[in-house]
This record gives C-alpha cells, sequence and structure tokens, in this order.
C-alpha cells in the first residue's frame, strides 16, 4: 500500500476532517459565517401562535451523496442551486452522523422515529418505534390530513406510523408513493416500465408487497384533485421518480397543506448501477429539485414565511480508498465517509448564513422538529439539536 | 454448530482439492471463533475454481496460522472471539454455505452495532497477517492501462481529474494504432513472463484479436450468458416468496452451464466470470460497470501483472418519459456518459492496483481514446506535472515500464 493511500487516522478523525473540510468550503463559496460565534440568541421564535402556524418541510437528498459529488470543491458544479441560492439562507451543519444501519428504508425509517432502527431494510414492515407523524399527531391532536410523506415505492408504504403501543395504526402519516400510483395506472405496463418501478436499487431485482396505509390509486382524485388522466399526462413529462414525487408533493401542499411533510428523493441512488454519471445527474436534479421545493414553499401562501425546511441526506456513500467496498457505487462498509453527512435548514426561525460543525447525529432530527413544533418525542434516543432551538 | 465440532465428515460436499485443503488444517479450524471460520471457509470452498494468486494467498494464510500455539490464535482472534451471534447463526450451514452465513452475519453486525468492532477486527487481523506472510517478490512491474472514451469525438470538461496528481499528464500523445500498440505490449509481456492468469485483457464491448497468451473478458463476449442470467432472475423474481436473501443464494449457486458456458475452455475463468455477472451490481446491464467491476476483480483475485481494460459505450439509460412512451427499438448507446463512467473506473483501477505488493514499483497509464490527453502513473513520471511532449503511446508506455 502505497503511503499516499494509507490513513491512519481514526474514523472519528476523519468524521472531524469532512465536517472542518465541508465548513471551510461553505465558508469560502457560500460565504456563510462560523456558527460557534453567533450562540449567544436563539434564532427561532418561541411564541406558541407561531408555533400553531409553523409547517415543517424534511427532504432527505437520498439516496445518500458523498462530499467530493457535493459540499466539497471538486462536487461544487453539481449542486449550483444548494450551493448559491439554498446555502446563504440556511444554517449548516457540517458534522452530522448516522451510526446505524445504511439501507435507504431503516435509515429514512431511523429519521423518522428518532431512533437506530434495526428492521430487515428489504422487507415492507413498520418502524418499531414511534414516528415524528404519531408524535406529532397525538401531541398536538392533528388530523391525518396534516402528516404526510411521499416517498419512492415500494418499501417505504410503511414508513409512516409505527406498530408501537399507545401509537400505531391510524395516528400516523398518510403515505403516497408515486411510483406504485404510477404502476396501478397503467396496470403493469410493459417489461421495460416494470424496470422503472422495481426501484430499490440496492436489490434492483426485488420489490416488497405493498401493504400500509398509502394512498390508493382511486383516492388521488379526492385528495390532490387530479385524475388518473392527469396524472399520467404529467408523469410522460418528467425524466424521473424524484420529478413526479415533487410534482406530487407540490400537489399535496396546494390541496391539503400539511404541516408535516416529509419527501424522501431516491434519484441518486442510481449510483448502485455503477455508472458515476448516472449518479452525478441524480445528484444534479436532486439539487435542482430541492430548489424547486423551496420556490413552492415561497409561492404557496400557506407555506410562504412559516415553513422551516430540512434537507438532509439518510447517509453517505463508500470512500473511494476503503478495500471493503466499491467507492460511490454502494454504502456498505460503514466507513467515515458513508456514516458522516450534513444537515441544511432554512426558513421561519432559522438563523441564515451560518455554519455548525459540532457534531449532531440524524437521530437528533425527531427531537428538534419536537422542539420546534412543539410535541414530545418521547422514545428518541436523540436530543434536540440546541443550536436550532 | 461451533468450529470445534468440525469433523472429516462435514466437508464431504466440497470440491476435491477444497476437501483436501480444509482437512489439512483442521486442528487449527477447530481453534478460531465462529465469527471467523466461515470467512475462510467461504475462500476454500472455491479452492478448485480459484486463481493462483488466491491459491498462494490462502495457503500461507492457512500455513501461518497452524505456526500460532494455542495462545497465540487466542490472542489473534480475541476481537473476533467478542463478537457476538445469534442462535440462529449459530445453527446455520455455516460449513456448506459460508458465503451466505457471511451476508448474514454482515446483516447481523449492522443491527447489533457490532460492524465497527469487526471491522477493526478484521482490519488489524489482515495487518498482522500481511507482516506474517510477506509476498514474494515481483517478476516483473505491474503494469495498468486503462483505454476510454470510445467513440466520443470531443469532451470540453477535465479528465483524469483524481489520477493527475498522482502522475503527469500528457496533452500530445500521438493516437494513432494507439490501441494496437498497448495490445501488442501486453502481449510481449506476457510472452516474456508467462505466469498463468497473470495478463489480462478486459473489453466493454468486442474484444480485439489478440493471442491466446493472455487471459481476455468482454462484455459482448457474454452476451448470450447475460441474457440467460437476466431471464432466469426474472423467473425467479415472478415465484411466490422470493426475497433478496433467497434470490442472492439462488444466484450465488449458478455454474457455468446454468449460463449456457458449458462449451468454454477455462473453468477456472468461466467460474470467475459467473461471478461476474451474480455478484457485480449492474454489471448485467451496463457495460461501464462491467467493466469497472471486472477490473477490480481481476486486480483482487489474480492480482494480475498486467491489466489492459479498453471500455466502450454502455447503453443509455432512458428517462421516465420515454419509458411511457413505451417506443420500442435497440437500446441507445450514452459515449459521452461511458467516458465520465469509464473516467472514475480508471481512477479505481489505479487505486486496486496501488493496494497489490509492489505498488511503490507499478505504472499506470489512461488514454482518452482516439484523442491525444493521457496520464502516466509510475516512479518514472513526476507528481501533478504536465507535459507537453509529443509522444507515441508505446514511447509513453516503455517510459513507464523501464
Amino acid at each position: 500500500m502505497t503511503p499516499s493511500l494509507y490513513n491512519p487516522r481514526t474514523p472519528w478523525e476523519i468524521s472531524r476532517a469532512l465536517s472542518r473540510s465541508r465548513r471551510d468550503f461553505l465558508r469560502g463559496a457560500a460565504s456563510l459565517a462560523l456558527g460557534s460565534t453567533l450562540m449567544s440568541a436563539s434564532p427561532l421564535v418561541r411564541a406558541e401562535s407561531a408555533r400553531k402556524k409553523r409547517k415543517v418541510i424534511v427532504i432527505t437528498f437520498g439516496g445518500g451523496a458523498r462530499d467530493q459529488e457535493t459540499f466539497a470543491p471538486e462536487g461544487q458544479e453539481n449542486i449550483p442551486n444548494m450551493l448559491r441560492e439554498l446555502a446563504p439562507q440556511s444554517s449548516f451543519f457540517t458534522h452530522v452522523s448516522n451510526q446505524g444501519i445504511l439501507g435507504h428504508y431503516v435509515a429514512t425509517a431511523s429519521l423518522a422515529t428518532g431512533v437506530y432502527e434495526t428492521l430487515n431494510n428489504f422487507s415492507a414492515v413498520a418502524p418499531e418505534h414511534p414516528t415524528v407523524f404519531e408524535y406529532y399527531r397525538k401531541d398536538l391532536r392533528r388530523p391525518s390530513s396534516d402528516a404526510w410523506v411521499v416517498a419512492p415505492s415500494n418499501g417505504f408504504n410503511r414508513i409512516g406510523e409505527s406498530e408501537c403501543r399507545n401509537y400505531g395504526v391510524g395516528q400516523g402519516a398518510r403515505v403516497i408513493l408515486p411510483k406504485h400510483l404510477l404502476s396501478a395506472a397503467t396496470a403493469g405496463g410493459t417489461p421495460d416500465f416494470d424496470h422503472l418501478l422495481r426501484d430499490n436499487y440496492e436489490t434492483p431485482l426485488y420489490t416488497p408487497q405493498i401493504g400500509g396505509s398509502e394512498v390508493e390509486l382511486q383516492q388521488m382524485e379526492n385528495i390532490l384533485r387530479l385524475s388518473v388522466d392527469d396524472f399520467m399526462a404529467h408523469a410522460k413529462t418528467v425524466s424521473s421518480p424524484d420529478e413526479l414525487s415533487v410534482y406530487i408533493a407540490r400537489r399535496l401542499m396546494q390541496q391539503e397543506a400539511p404541516s408535516l411533510l416529509w419527501i424522501t428523493m431516491h434519484d441518486i441512488d442510481v449510483a448502485h448501477s455503477g455508472a458515476y454519471s448516472l449518479y452525478i445527474e441524480g445528484i444534479r436534479r436532486t439539487d435542482r429539485l430541492c430548489l424547486d421545493l423551496w420556490k413552492a414553499v415561497q409561492s404557496e401562501p400557506e407555506y410562504a414565511g412559516n415553513t422551516t425546511m430540512f434537507i438532509l441526506p439518510d447517509f453517505g456513500r463508500d470512500s473511494d480508498y476503503d478495500a471493503g467496498g466499491n467507492g460511490f457505487q454502494h454504502h456498505r462498509t460503514g466507513d467515515p465517509a458513508s456514516r458522516t453527512t450534513w444537515m441544511m435548514t432554512l426558513g421561519a426561525g432559522v438563523r441564515q448564513g451560518v455554519v455548525y460543525d459540532a457534531p449532531v447525529q440524524s437521530i437528533d432530527l425527531v427531537p428538534s422538529l419536537g422542539a420546534i413544533m412543539g410535541f414530545s418525542a418521547q422514545q428518541s434516543a436523540g436530543k434536540p439539536i440546541r443550536e436550532l432551538l | 454448530m461451533q468450529p470445534r465440532d468440525l469433523q472429516p465428515q462435514h466437508f464431504a460436499g466440497y470440491p476435491p482439492e477444497a476437501r483436501k485443503l480444509v482437512l489439512s488444517h483442521l486442528e487449527v479450524l477447530r481453534q478460531l471463533p465462529l465469527s471467523f471460520v466461515p470467512s475462510l471457509l467461504r475462500e476454500a470452498i472455491d479452492y478448485d475454481y480459484r486463481f493462483p494468486a488466491e491459491r498462494s494467498l490462502l495457503d500461507r494464510e492457512l500455513a501461518n496460522l497452524n505456526t500460532l500455539t494455542p495462545a497465540q490464535i487466542g490472542q489473534r482472534f480475541e476481537a473476533f472471539a467478542k463478537v457476538s451471534l445469534s442462535p440462529a447463526l449459530e445453527e446455520f450451514d455455516w460449513i456448506n454455505l459460508p458465503a451466505q452465513f457471511v451476508e448474514q452475519e454482515s446483516a447481523h453486525l449492522w443491527s447489533t452495532h457490532q460492524l465497527d468492532a469487526f471491522r477493526k477486527a478484521a482490519t488489524d487481523y489482515g495487518a498482522a497477517l500481511e507482516s506474517a506472510t510477506p509476498p514474494e517478490p515481483l517478476p516483473v512491474t505491474r503494469l495498468g492501462i486503462a483505454v476510454i472514451g470510445q467513440g466520443v469525438s470531443s469532451y470540453d470538461g477535465k479528465l483524469f481529474r483524481n489520477l493527475r496528481q498522482h502522475g503527469t499528464w500528457f496533452g500530445r500523445i500521438k493516437p494513432d494504432q494507439g490501441f494496437d500498440q498497448l495490445l501488442s505490449a501486453v502481449e510481449e509481456r506476457a510472452r516474456a513472463y508467462p505466469v498463468p492468469y497473470g495478463h489480462w485483457y478486459v473489453d466493454g464491448g468486442q474484444a480485439a484479436l489478440h493471442t491466446p497468451s493472455i487471459s481476455t473478458v468482454s462484455y459482448n463476449g457474454l452476451a448470450p450468458a447475460r441474457a440467460t442470467l437476466l431471464k432466469r432472475m426474472q423467473a425467479e423474481i415472478s415465484s411466490p416468496g422470493m426475497g433478496p436473501e433467497e434470490l442472492r443464494t439462488r444466484m450465488a449457486r449458478l455454474v457455468p452451464a446454468d449460463l449456457g458456458m458449458d462449451k468454454a475452455g477455462d473453468p477456472v475463468v468461466d467460474r470467475f466470470q459467473v461471478k461476474l455477472l451474480t455478484e457485480g451490481s449492474g454489471t448485467q446491464i451496463y457495460s461501464t460497470t462491467f467493466g469497472q467491476w471486472t477490473t477490480r476483480e481481476i486486480l483482487r483475485r489474480a492480482q494480475a501483472l498486467t491489466l489492459l481494460v479498453r471500455y466502450a459505450p454502455r447503453q443509455r439509460q432512458r428517462p421516465l418519459n420515454e419509458l411511457l412512451a413505451n417506443t420500442k427499438g435497440a437500446p441507445e448507446l450514452d459515449p459521452l456518459g461511458s467516458l465520465i463512467d469509464a473516467d472514475m473506473a480508471a481512477w479505481y483501477h489505479w487505486i486496486n492496483q496501488q493496494r497489490l505488493p509492489g505498488s511503490d514499483r507499478s505504472a499506470f497509464l489512461a488514454w482518452f481514446e482516439g484523442h491525444g490527453q493521457a496520464v502516466a502513473i509510475g516512479p518514472s513520471f513526476p507528481k501533478g506535472a504536465e507535459s507537453s511532449t509529443e509522444l507515441g503511446l508505446r514511447e509513453l508506455l516503455n517510459l513507464a515500464i523501464r
């Protein structure tokens, strides 16, 4: 092994280095300030009246992107919108670690429960612990129409609610799987189309059985005010599943205006196919879609001015240098590059143009949302991020 | 079942040479922890079909273990012994299905938060083994060549961005007959240093004519096997109760005859090719992925002394709207996307080469096919430098391996 490939640092040191690199890059490229110098006053308005109107949108920048393709100098060409438009308006957390299982469904479930879930990533099972949607609805007595998930099919159909005692069935979020709707609308489709619908890139040959509280095709017209014909007509104009998800999310914002909206992006996970250019295309598309959603927030009266948006990857991808992996293609090694990510927070109550490099965990998201929205994430193993309080 | 209970008859299902190898080291295997032994058996069970370099590594590893006293074994495997396994894993048929055990063990380690400890144990074990069993000197400097960008007439982006910092970028390479020169250099090395499975040529399209002295794998050459495999996978997926674990298990059991490769000559290469298609993600669909994964596996398993890889355009990924339009026809190619794929693949080629013995003297060359750009890495070339010297590819190669 050559000296250039031999890295004697510990995983912790590598994580810290990744964090510092993001911080330095953002401070230079997007003129963000270092958060540790700005900790004197709470940036968020804590009044109860504000909480009642507060809306939160969480976007998972999925499925998994690395620094060198995003928030590192060589990656900036892939995220022009996040870098130039969103980062200057945001509080940016450079060191978010995920100590759980690095599969997309189980990791997203962990993000949504605030507990490192251990469910089978490839099974259509509910999270073991209560989800953020259940905490939110139960504590604040909100109707089911106020918490929604838009996610890639098919394994994510159970992510809206747990099977936990005192929470569980009927108390979580409603789930829309746009590709599942598409599948139903085309009644199976052609072989090529089947391939598209089989969207779990980690195991592209497996499609779990659907079961859960996802919205069925016949309900789409009532909820989204969208006929099957119009849905199909629009689907024929988009280039990717995530574009379809964003279209559905915007319809939801217009028709239901949920206060808690969770959107899981997944195009980037095409990296599992091993084609680097497709992975890069996925990142660029997701970057554009994040800005589109932010613009939608500004243009929707129900959301403008009172919405806090969180953008974060569920985790990273393997380093080029870990012999146990194959670089960007997978996230199987559990190395620091695959565990260390970032989070961008912007909108209502968020200090703009600030970088925080204190370490936080991905499971800290739910208790932080609880502190912002006014519910208690009792069973979460995370803790509220003090920079957001 | 625990390793201490191992008996000769447990290995009756192993191929002859694998059985002989394991039985000759049974006593030491009995002393090792269950969290470790199946990993070793996963390598051993395919011993009959492994490359000489793999056999040598396994022989040396087992020989090294045989030299250890029980106390030394206890010390070296202490961290592995601390790994807690589930009763289901302990009851699993890890003797006959070691690869499946390792996969399930990996899932168990993830879910019980023991992965980091296991990674450290494995890394420490690898380092101890490496220092105890130094590799034999190479007969010749290791050489890697990546030819990228076939079918791209012009490209404005910066190529070889990752590789440049480790070598010298050349902007005035004479491209005429470039590939032929490279292939003939590989053939010459194969003749001069006739190491079995030591010299390889991988093509992401149709392989060019070459002498039988080099081992060859090509994407187009495996087209019938790929088609058979995809058809078989579709059938498996449609069967009731199929899940990812079961599907992987069935894929792992495939042998060359299952994919219509029974007429081919070399059983070792045929088995290797089956594994490229059944274990590699995306290798069945994208030729660039096939080229990159094949390169990785040839270096990791065969420890090639010479490896020439030529990337060809892969099929274009069709966007959602095209799929919905249900237009049929032959798959279009994506030369530009393939260039970007292959540029990254060349970087991984060099990284994987540098993981092998002799990396301080190894040489690497990446060339934009049909164009004047190349990057060369090795002791002869300053790092991060640029050269405007006009050179033929053969001349550049001679500089690299001198």
